[in-house]
């Protein structure tokens, strides 16, 4: 998880690295072949920049985690003010040059992506 | 009204039960305590060696508050996916601490051990029949596979369960099972909402970690026709359950935040409302579970690849740490010209290189202006047929990764090793090889239950 950012984005159209708007990002195994990335907003301002920003899509997501675009689930969850993908490990869990076992420290290579 | 209420003790037995929430928990009545004691988080050696990841004593300390609460209430106990990977041995494991406990305690209980562990035999006659699909993001396999994999298990649904209690059991010990089979069975047979058991073992199956806080806090689904209500045990009134903690849940560790399929059907909370009942509670009503034609068992299978060799060397060198890249690229070469004049072909080996502090843990070159790190942990790991392969090679690089110049013709330098002998064996190796599902007619097929009375 990374730390919270305070900045009002009420009206900001500038651009800002997901690390500044989210509230919290965390990823995560789900099972041995997919890692699934959660990206919380604090309120609908923050949520509507990252849910409007072009830059956030299946290809961005592809392109970051070096899978295949058609692979990649990416869910908005207005309830939840919630953006949540998931894409199949491209080496599977445990694999025998593992670099995280339990996928947790994948989120940060998101982070720093333009909104 | 039918109801059925579960306590869920931990996310994880062996993690250890907080007694406080655990007491709070019986006061009110649960029906059955429930847990999940398995995982695959934890990578493929555990299910390739069919070993768990916790402490024996740890375990039998959660099992003891489990079983001894059960006995007081005269409820039944589940535990599903035995010994972290759900082998036989995990059952066996665990069947064993509860004897003791048993004699311990000088009372017994009707046991239930529901095996789940698969023969290879009959797998590749299935395979061979086209009764075993991959799943999305499954490796390609052939008939060999099921002989590589060293261990190979199916998850058990809901129904060896439910054939347990309906037999009497009760305390039951389950190899691999889905994380919510174990509690979604008693509810099912009292004839609660289907939807709403799933989605309320889907809720709890990892404790606390559904609420604001405390972790380590026992939670309790109460289930009814309609929905379900959920809330934790303990006195601490920072552990809440609200509308958010409970809707987020479903994120957490699934790829799809909607649907969770299991092997009778599929979860659907797309139209779960969510509502507070009260400062900690929250009510949940709206998911429905749709029943699939075709029962389906997820399979796990883990096995042998190679052993492995290690060796960790601490580099603090400016230069390198300015460019660690061209230097790593250096001393490769270097290693594998050296690995090849001594004889040694790339075929019987491959190896490594994680340079810790610069992007061991991303895989990733860091962005232009980047700092560079101060200090880079570089782990080379070898991988080989043999230990003793793996370790020859590892001493190959040796010397290299002691010496190797930052720059040609340069006094030699020696970088900083933690360890003597500077290689650390680390035994035979495993990698997941199924993402697969077998179609089965009947859903007791691939599971035996052996009762002790």
């Amino acid at each position: 998880m990374i730390a919270h950012s305070k900045k009002n984005w009420k009206e900001d159209d500038t651009l800002a690295t997901l690390h500044e708007v989210a509230k919290y990002i965390r990823s995560k195994n789900a099972g041995p072949f997919w890692v699934t990335v959660d990206i919380f907003c604090e309120d609908d301002n923050s949520y509507n920049k990252i849910k409007n920003s072009t830059n956030i899509s299946p290809k961005l997501i592809a392109e970051t985690y070096n899978v295949q675009e058609k692979n990649v689930k990416l869910f908005f969850m207005d309830h939840l003010r919630v953006v949540k993908f998931s894409y199949p490990r491209s080496r599977t869990q445990g694999h025998r040059y593992e670099n995280d076992m339990h996928a947790g420290q994948q989120y940060v290579l998101i982070s720093d992506s333009e909104v | 009204m039918k109801t059925c209420k579960v306590l869920m003790p931990i996310g994880a037995m062996g993690v250890g039960i907080s007694l406080e929430a655990f007491e709070r928990g019986l006061d009110m009545s649960p029906d059955i305590i429930a847990v999940d004691a398995g995982s695959t988080d934890s990578g493929p050696f555990y299910l390739g060696t069919g070993t768990g990841k916790y402490a024996r004593e740890a375990l039998k300390n959660d099992l003891s508050i489990m079983i001894k609460g059960g006995h007081k209430l005269g409820v039944p106990v589940m535990v599903g996916s035995c010994g972290t990977c759900g082998s036989d041995a995990g059952v066996n494991l665990c069947a064993d601490i509860v004897e003791e406990i048993f004699k311990e305690e000088g009372f017994r209980m009707r046991v239930a051990k529901i095996y789940t562990q698969q023969d290879p035999q009959m797998l590749k006659e299935k395979w061979k029949q086209g009764k075993i699909h991959a799943l999305e993001g499954a490796p390609e396999i052939t008939d060999k596979t099921f002989d590589e994999c060293s261990t190979t298990v199916a998850l058990a649904g809901v129904e060896p369960f439910i054939k347990a209690l309906k037999d009497g059991a009760q305390v039951v010990l389950c190899g691999r099972a889905t994380d919510t089979a174990d509690i979604a069975a008693l509810p099912i047979i009292k004839g609660c909402h289907e939807g709403a058991a799933w989605h309320a073992a889907k809720t709890i199956e990892c404790g606390g970690v559904c609420l604001t806080s405390q972790l380590f806090s026992c939670v309790i689904a109460e289930i009814d026709e309609k929905g379900f209500k959920v809330y934790p045990t303990t006195a601490d009134l920072n552990a809440k359950a609200t509308t958010y903690t409970i809707a987020a849940h479903m994120l957490y560790e699934n790829s799809d935040p909607y649907r969770l399929i299991e092997p009778s059907g599929i979860l659907d909370t797309s139209r779960a409302v969510y509502t507070q009942s009260d400062d900690r509670s929250v009510y949940v009503q709206g998911s429905t579970f749709l029943h699939s034609k075709q029962y389906t068992m997820k399979l796990e299978g883990s096995g042998p690849v190679g052993f492995q060799t290690v060796s960790v060397v601490g580099i603090a060198d400016k230069r390198i740490c300015a460019d660690p890249e061209t230097w790593i690229n250096k001393l490769t070469q270097a290693a594998v010209d050296k690995l090849t004049n001594l004889g040694f072909s790339p075929t019987e080996y491959d190896f490594d290189l994680k340079p810790y502090g610069y992007n061991a843990v991303t895989r990733v070159r860091p962005k232009q202006g980047t700092p560079p790190p101060r200090e880079i942990g570089l782990i080379l790991t070898v991988t080989a047929k043999t230990q003793a392969l793996a370790t020859e090679i590892s001493k190959v690089w040796n010397p290299l990764l002691l010496h190797f110049p930052v720059r040609e013709g340069e006094q030699m330098p020696s970088f900083a090793f933690p360890f003597s002998p500077a290689h650390i064996e680390k035994g035979k190796i495993y990698e997941f090889k199924l993402q697969h599902v077998i179609d089965i007619d009947d859903p007791l097929e691939l599971c035996k239950i052996v009762y002790v009375d």
